[in-house]
């Protein structure tokens, strides 16, 4: 069950699965999905619970401005494109053309990052701090939460770059790569209930 | 050294029992102060502050630092002996789940010498853990302790899922695994669905306490109910992390020592599941006083009841397993038969309690405390002290004494009722609960005092269990294979204690008790599923250690505003896992003719 299966140099066709390993990281990492997924659940529960009081500060109705947070939406939608075309390229067994896919990925998620960080300073500028109102407080913990996420798969993912130019593209790394994707995908899912239930449903005032 | 590194599931169980029964020797210590505290009216033995402390830093360290790892170091002992595997599926998160847990205890309990202790319940409500009520530090190192320890049961709660679900023996089928295995199983699942709404009322606790966040300050538009949610819809389903457990080991033990196949196993199974389903559905039972309303009151009150019925399936199944079987009555066999009788009780209480109309009057007595110490002493703890004298011979290729085992069976068992019965009939008296004294005069005082003499009966079955262990030591490891003779799975295969390897070759699973099978048909092993060949084990390290420390750090920085402290500390934690990804760790290999030698525990 190690590595040394594949003695002939040849990669088989989904070479994330190829050893027990890399399946119990696969699904360890799915039943972390699950995890993920009550933490972000709680954290909208908390903000839903909490987005009205606003206090002395700013509604998110004054607040939001669409068209960049529908910018910063496009860029990861596509960071999430260019993943799967690394995970193809990695199915075809094309170490250069997955490399070039990942990173694309973490040069959009690094304009994501640097879109929510100007996002965030507008809005500390129009009196909107984290400690403003039970609404601040809620939204920077979630939003944040998921810039966070989005921080440490960029880093994750350029560990990741690091290992396949050191080791090349073998039944190690394969999986890693597959992995880091499903992640970046996760990130992606979330950012969309994000758009929806923080930004589109703050803007219309439900 | 090698302990510090290991990252063998026979070894971090060993370090899960130590670590556990340390705690649970504190935190006993704790109930027995409270006891005697309690012991007369208006005594002042402790003062009102310390007695808060006391109650807060017994209820959290006997749930999350010692009931819950003196399961992890019996899941770790004994699951992947029972599918038949090499280890977990993650060796190296299994040793960073132990010392993340160990390290989150230890900050925990540092409290006490900082002489700044959570004194807010094991709860935590707010606005009483707020910044406002608790200022002191001491709600802080609940927080961060329990944040810290809460990452390593999550990475216990994944690795566990994973290695039931891929690392089963050939032939092991889900319908065929033993019940504990099950037990843990849908234990694991819990962890993973409940312990991340924790981590966030944490995390938002933690921001209201260290950076001014509002997420529960109701002057800035903050909800005192959103915490009393987040933490039950962890919080219920906790319980039932403790008890699911405790399922499983009954039904090994109980089917052991009568020789008989567990009845009712598919019913088992599903009741189980069932009852890890409703849990999920029940938590604001804790809430009927809060004022949620007659109908949230009325749903949460029937979905309560329910859960009765799947919990009567396995009651009676254990019955009837015992029913006309040749039950030998072992130390382990008499905790488990102890359990039935008073988790039915607990059981029992529960479904007054959830009886929304009723609550009232019990809500916050002592009728409360009895309710929840019978499910969990009564329960998990008879538990636990079933499976830890059941499989100590798997794990130490020793005996324990059986003698001294009734002994602390007896003391322990009588003590146990002796304190919580009567609690009972004091909170439908009405004596409220967490209040440090008492009027006399009032029929309060012959029942305290008769409590506190029942809590000193279970100290005095804790150190003859204590006595047990170190008289054991010095015994040879003599443990036969299948030490009860009686052995029904795959751990009762395999030397006792098991070589590094667990199984030199694979074994091949028939059917259900797949070792009884066999004996039935005259086999004396298994049939192997696979040659005997070179065996890959994973290399020991010491990051998890140094991961764990550094957490540990970051907790202390943040907490006393060293914010530089803090990033040094999560620096360290952060580093070691740029390490752990950039440097290649194969492993090494046990070849056939070294697996002979070297029986270690
Ligand atoms: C073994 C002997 C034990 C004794 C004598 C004992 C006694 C007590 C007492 C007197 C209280 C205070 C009740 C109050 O004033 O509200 C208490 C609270 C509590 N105990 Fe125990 N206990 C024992 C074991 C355990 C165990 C094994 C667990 C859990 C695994 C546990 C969990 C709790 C919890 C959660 C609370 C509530 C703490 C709070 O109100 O914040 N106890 N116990
Ligand atoms: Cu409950």
């Amino acid at each position: 069950m190690s590595s040394h299966d594949h003695t002939d140099g040849k990669l088989p066709h989904e070479p994330e699965k190829a050893t027990l390993e890399a399946r119990n990281k696969i699904l360890g990492f799915w039943i972390f999905l699950g995890a993920e997924t009550v933490l972000f659940g709680t954290l909208f529960a908390a903000y839903l619970a909490l987005r009205h009081n606003i206090g002395d500060g700013p509604s998110s109705e004054e607040l939001f401005q669409l068209p960049m947070v529908f910018a910063a939406t496009m860029l990861l939608l596509t960071s999430s494109l260019t993943s799967v075309f690394a995970v193809q390229a990695l199915h075809h067994h094309n170490k250069k053309s997955m490399l070039g896919w990942l990173i694309v990925t973490i040069v959009l998620g690094l304009v994501f990052l640097g879109l929510e960080i100007y996002e965030f300073r507008e809005y500390l500028h129009e009196g909107h701090g984290f400690t403003t109102s039970a609404f601040s407080s809620s939204f920077y913990t979630l939003v944040g939460f998921h810039g966070a996420h989005v921080a440490f798969g960029v880093v994750w993912i350029a560990l990741v770059i690091g290992q396949v130019l050191k080791k090349g593209l073998t039944v190690v790394t394969a999986p890693k790569v597959y992995i880091s994707a499903i992640y970046w995908h996760f990130i992606d899912v979330v950012w969309v209930f994000i758009f929806t239930v923080v930004y589109l449903m703050g803007k219309v005032a439900v | 050294m090698d302990w510090l590194t290991t990252v063998d599931h026979k070894k971090i169980g060993i370090l899960y029992l130590i670590a556990g029964l340390f705690f649970f020797l504190i935190g006993g210590l704790e109930a027995i102060l409270i006891r005697v505290q309690l012991m007369k009216p208006m005594n002042d033995v402790v003062s009102s502050d310390t007695f808060n402390e006391l109650i807060t830093m017994h209820g959290t360290t006997m749930i999350f630092l010692a009931a819950m790892p003196l399961l992890f170091a019996l899941m770790n002992a004994v699951i992947p002996l029972q599918i038949g595997a090499r280890d977990v599926a993650f060796p190296f998160l299994n040793s960073l789940g132990f010392w993340t847990f160990f390290f989150g205890g230890l900050l925990l309990n540092l409290s006490w010498f900082a002489g700044t202790v959570p004194d807010a319940g094991w709860t935590s409500y707010v606005p009483l853990a707020g910044p406002n009520y608790s200022s002191g530090h001491g709600v802080d190192y609940y927080v961060i302790g329990l944040q810290i320890a809460g990452i390593g049961t999550l990475l216990g709660g994944i690795n566990f899922m994973a290695t039931i679900i891929n690392m089963r023996a050939p032939g092991l089928s889900f319908m065929r695994l033993p019940m504990f295995t099950w037990a843990i199983f849908i234990t694991s699942a819990l962890i993973v669905f409940a312990f991340p709404a924790l981590t966030v009322g944490l995390v938002a606790l933690m921001f209201d306490r260290l950076f001014q966040a509002n997420f529960f300050e109701v002057g800035n538009g903050g909800s005192g109910v959103l915490w009393e949610h987040i933490f039950w819809v962890f919080g219920h389903p906790e319980v039932y992390i403790l008890i699911v457990p405790a399922f499983g080991i009954i039904s090994e033990v109980v089917s052991t020592f009568s020789r008989k196949r567990l009845f009712g196993y598919s019913s088992m199974v599903f009741a189980t599941v069932l009852i890890a389903f409703l849990g999920f559905m029940v938590w604001a039972h804790h809430m009927f006083t809060t004022g949620l309303g007659p109908v949230a009151n009325g749903l949460f009150s029937i979905a309560t009841m329910l859960i009765a019925v799947p919990t009567g399936v396995k009651i009676f199944n254990w019955l009837f397993t015992l029913w006309g079987g040749s039950i030998k009555f072992t130390t382990a066999n008499l905790f488990a038969i102890g359990f039935i009788p008073t988790f039915v009780m607990g059981g029992v209480t529960g479904v007054m309690l959830a009886s929304a109309p009723a609550d009232y009057q019990y809500h916050d007595t002592y009728f409360v405390v009895a309710h929840f110490h019978y499910v969990i002493v009564g329960g998990l703890i008879f538990g636990i002290f079933a499976g830890m004298h059941y499989w100590w011979p798997k794990m130490f290729g020793r005996m324990l004494n059986e003698t001294i085992g009734k002994i602390t069976f007896w003391t322990f068992f009588i003590g146990f009722h002796l304190t919580f019965f009567i609690q009972h009939f004091l909170g439908l008296l009405g004596m409220p609960r967490r209040v440090y004294t008492y009027l006399g005069g009032q029929g309060y005082d012959d029942m305290n005092l008769i409590s506190t003499i029942g809590a000193f009966f279970m100290g005095i079955g804790t150190i003859a269990f204590l006595l047990n262990i170190f008289i054991t030591w010095a015994k040879p490891r003599n443990a036969a294979a299948d030490a009860w003779e009686d052995g029904r799975s795959l751990e009762w295969t395999i030397p006792s204690p098991p070589p590094e390897y667990n199984f030199k070759q694979v074994p091949l699973v028939r059917g259900y008790d797949a070792w009884w099978k066999e004996k039935m048909e005259g086999k004396t092993a298994m049939t192997p599923s696979e040659p005997v060949g070179s065996i890959h084990m994973p290399s020991p390290s010491i990051l998890p250690l140094i991961m764990s420390i550094g957490l540990f750090i970051a907790g202390f920085g943040f907490m006393y505003d060293r914010l530089i402290i803090g990033g040094i500390g999560l620096a360290i934690t952060l580093g070691c896992m740029v390490v752990r990804s950039l440097i290649d760790d194969h492993g090494f290999h046990i070849e056939p003719e070294d697996q002979d030698e070297g029986v270690k525990a």
